[in-house]
């Protein structure tokens, strides 16, 4: 009854008051959650291959960035967003991921690169146990402050094993770009775009199907309160750890897209700044909505970039350049949360209500 | 063997350090039952502060002095302005305020600085085994816990300020001012880190220099138990006794890891820290 109760309380009240009525919108939502998620995905697919059709070598490699990204905070979401277990050494996924995908070019050169992504896949949700099972007793600021550990420490095993792991100077390789047949008509940097946005987008597919079904209601039950959840027959501990091995599979196949679209796998690009940017995207993005993803990740690859022009057209020293980015997300965390804790998928839903109701 | 004991005399002296660090971050946790990630930021700026003055009058004690004053009026206004709105909310939003304004300062601190190591003075005499910096580090942490015990347990300010952390209800209803103790715990706290990150910085200084060791206190405090002063210099010293020979005997890459694990594995044994007390939780 315990997690009934949960599941309606989180549950957004006007989905089911939208779902079975008329029109196109509630027709959508009627359909089932496996065929709405891969039609939806679909059409995101055809979106990007249409606006990579119309951008250079450089926008492309910003759009793939944008993929990867959103297959990470995704599958932080899930961790973070529903399950309620606060993370912050999802960079340390991403490092296994890319690592991992490096390793396999560099040592197997003969696996096609859906193998690569699959065994990436496999190694990063082995790691997710590992630390889901490890940390599975811990909660709130306990658990943050373990992840936070794993995110310093793994990536300096890179020195530890120079001979296999390039030491600080990481891993470069280069990866076979779009197939001869196509030389005309695609470029490699469009291929390769198309190539993280059709991984990242299988991911989400699966993450969003997973938080629809019976897991997802699982783990939100657990994040509203977890001795509800355990009295009412949820194995807490299986819930937390499957949480963790699903959002560490996502983290590692986008660090392994990362990787691939970037043919480089360094330690200094996993830091500590980089899973607190992830929570930050997450956050100002939205907790609690796979679209925040999407949001998050487009203001992690662009703010970036609008900050280095801002910077280059107000001519600021490169101190003030470099620290730009960062101290932004920043003051976007802090001012997200004491103004509008729903983030930015919120403040859209938001408006799109407003305008139905206008109409 | 005298490898074993220079291993243990400078786990000493850096477990000094982590049991400072991670004093603040348990005072802090007692009374607003929040982590605070920006506790490294705040200590950075403090030691900033520092480094400017020392360049500017040639003295070290008195970027030493401007660096606490720094910490304590950082540490009230992080309350004042951050945390009091946040208070009572979920505790994800007092850990994402904390890591936001973590980001800021360190950025700040990159745009005012650079993010090119400086060069950054030890106290005193830093060289040979055990040398008078390492006896400083153990005796000024010595000495601030001993004052924090003092204040908490002598004065009516520690009385006022433990009532405010532990039943703020029936502290509020007696007359005690809860928000302004809260505040005060806050800068005291923020005074401690300030101390660690004057002892842990030498001997260069830049924006990432406090991160390593804010994991270590971390480390320290979590298994400790959050809610231990006691236990979380117990907590530093262990830390860094193992920390100072899994560097030596297995190599310094590895320690943060070996933080890790040590974590997880008491962790594991007693979920709250070695000296928590168990708690009854109303479902």
């Amino acid at each position: 009854m315990v997690s009934l109760r949960n599941h309606e309380s989180t549950a957004p009240a006007p989905r089911a008051r939208r779902g079975g009525g008329p029109g196109a919108a509630g027709r959508w939502r009627a359909l089932p959650a496996l065929v709405r998620f891969p039609l939806a995905a679909l059409a995101a697919f055809t979106a990007v291959l249409a606006l990579t059709s119309l951008t250079g070598p450089a926008e492309d490699l910003r759009i793939g960035s944008v993929g990867y990204y959103m297959l990470a905070i995704a599958g932080l979401q899930l961790l973070i967003g529903y399950s309620g277990q606060v993370s912050l050494g999802h960079g340390a996924f991403m490092f296994i991921g890319a690592y991992t995908m490096a390793l396999l070019v560099l040592h197997q050169p003969a696996f096609p690169l859906w193998l690569n992504m699959l065994l990436t896949v496999v190694v990063s949700c082995a790691a997710g146990v590992l630390v889901g099972a490890a940390t599975a007793r811990l909660h709130g600021p306990y658990l943050a402050g373990a992840t936070l550990a794993l995110a310093v420490g793994l990536p300096a095993l890179t020195v530890r094993f120079p001979e296999l792991l390039g030491g600080s100077n990481g891993l470069a390789f280069s990866v076979r770009g779009a197939p001869p047949a196509l030389a005309g008509v695609v470029t490699t940097s469009q291929w390769q775009a198309a190539a993280v946005w059709l991984t990242a987008l299988v991911g989400l597919v699966v993450l969003a199907t997973v938080n629809a079904g019976r897991l997802g209601r699982r783990m939100r039950a657990l994040r509203d309160d977890e001795s509800a959840a355990a009295l009412a027959g949820i194995p807490v501990g299986r819930t937390k750890v499957t949480a963790f091995l699903i959002s560490a599979g996502s983290g590692g196949l986008a660090g392994a897209c990362q990787a691939y679209l970037l043919g480089t796998a360094t330690p200094s690009s996993f830091t500590v700044a980089l899973s607190l940017s992830l929570l930050a995207a997450l956050v100002l993005g939205g907790l609690g909505s796979m679209w925040g993803a999407f949001w998050g990740a487009v203001a992690l690859v662009y703010v970036e970039l609008w900050g280095q022009e801002l910077a280059h057209s107000l001519s600021l020293g490169t101190n003030v350049a470099n620290n730009l980015p960062i101290v932004f997300f920043g003051v976007l965390l802090i001012l997200v949360i004491l103004i509008w804790p729903q983030g930015l998928h919120g403040m859209f839903s938001r408006l799109a209500g407003l305008v139905r109701r206008g109409r | 063997m005298n490898h074993f004991i220079d291993l243990t005399l400078s786990g000493l002296s850096s477990g000094a350090v982590y049991a400072a660090l991670a004093l603040s971050l348990v005072i802090i946790y007692q009374a607003t039952r929040v982590v605070n990630f920006a506790q490294p930021a705040l200590a950075l700026i403090s030691v900033y502060i520092a480094y400017t003055v020392s360049q500017a009058t040639g003295n070290y004690w008195l970027g030493f002095g401007a660096a606490l004053v720094t910490g304590l009026v950082l540490g009230a206004a992080t309350e004042r302005l951050l945390i009091r709105p946040v208070h009572g909310r979920s505790p994800l939003n007092a850990i994402i305020v904390t890591l936001g304004l973590l980001l800021v300062l360190q950025g700040v601190a990159g745009m005012v600085w650079s993010n090119e190591p400086h060069s950054f003075s030890y106290p005193l005499d830093y060289r040979g085994r055990f040398s008078a910096s390492d006896w400083f580090a153990l005796g000024s942490v010595a000495a601030a816990a001993l004052l924090l015990f003092a204040l908490y347990r002598f004065t009516p300010l520690g009385l006022r300020m433990r009532a405010a952390a532990f039943h703020p209800e029936a502290a509020r209803l007696s007359g005690v001012r809860v928000g302004l103790m809260l505040t005060a715990g806050w800068a005291i706290a923020s005074l401690i880190g300030a101390l660690a990150g004057m002892l842990a910085a030498p001997p260069f200084i830049f924006p990432n220099v406090l991160d390593a060791v804010f994991v270590y206190a971390i480390a320290a405090a979590v298994v400790g138990g959050l809610d231990n002063p006691f236990g979380a210099l117990v907590g530093g010293v262990l830390i860094g006794l193992c920390l100072s020979y899994v560097s030596g005997y297995a190599g310094p890459e590895l320690t943060t890891l070996a933080a890790l694990a040590i974590l997880v594995l008491v962790l594991s044994v007693r979920p709250d820290g070695l000296f928590s007390r168990p708690t009854a939780r109303k479902v």
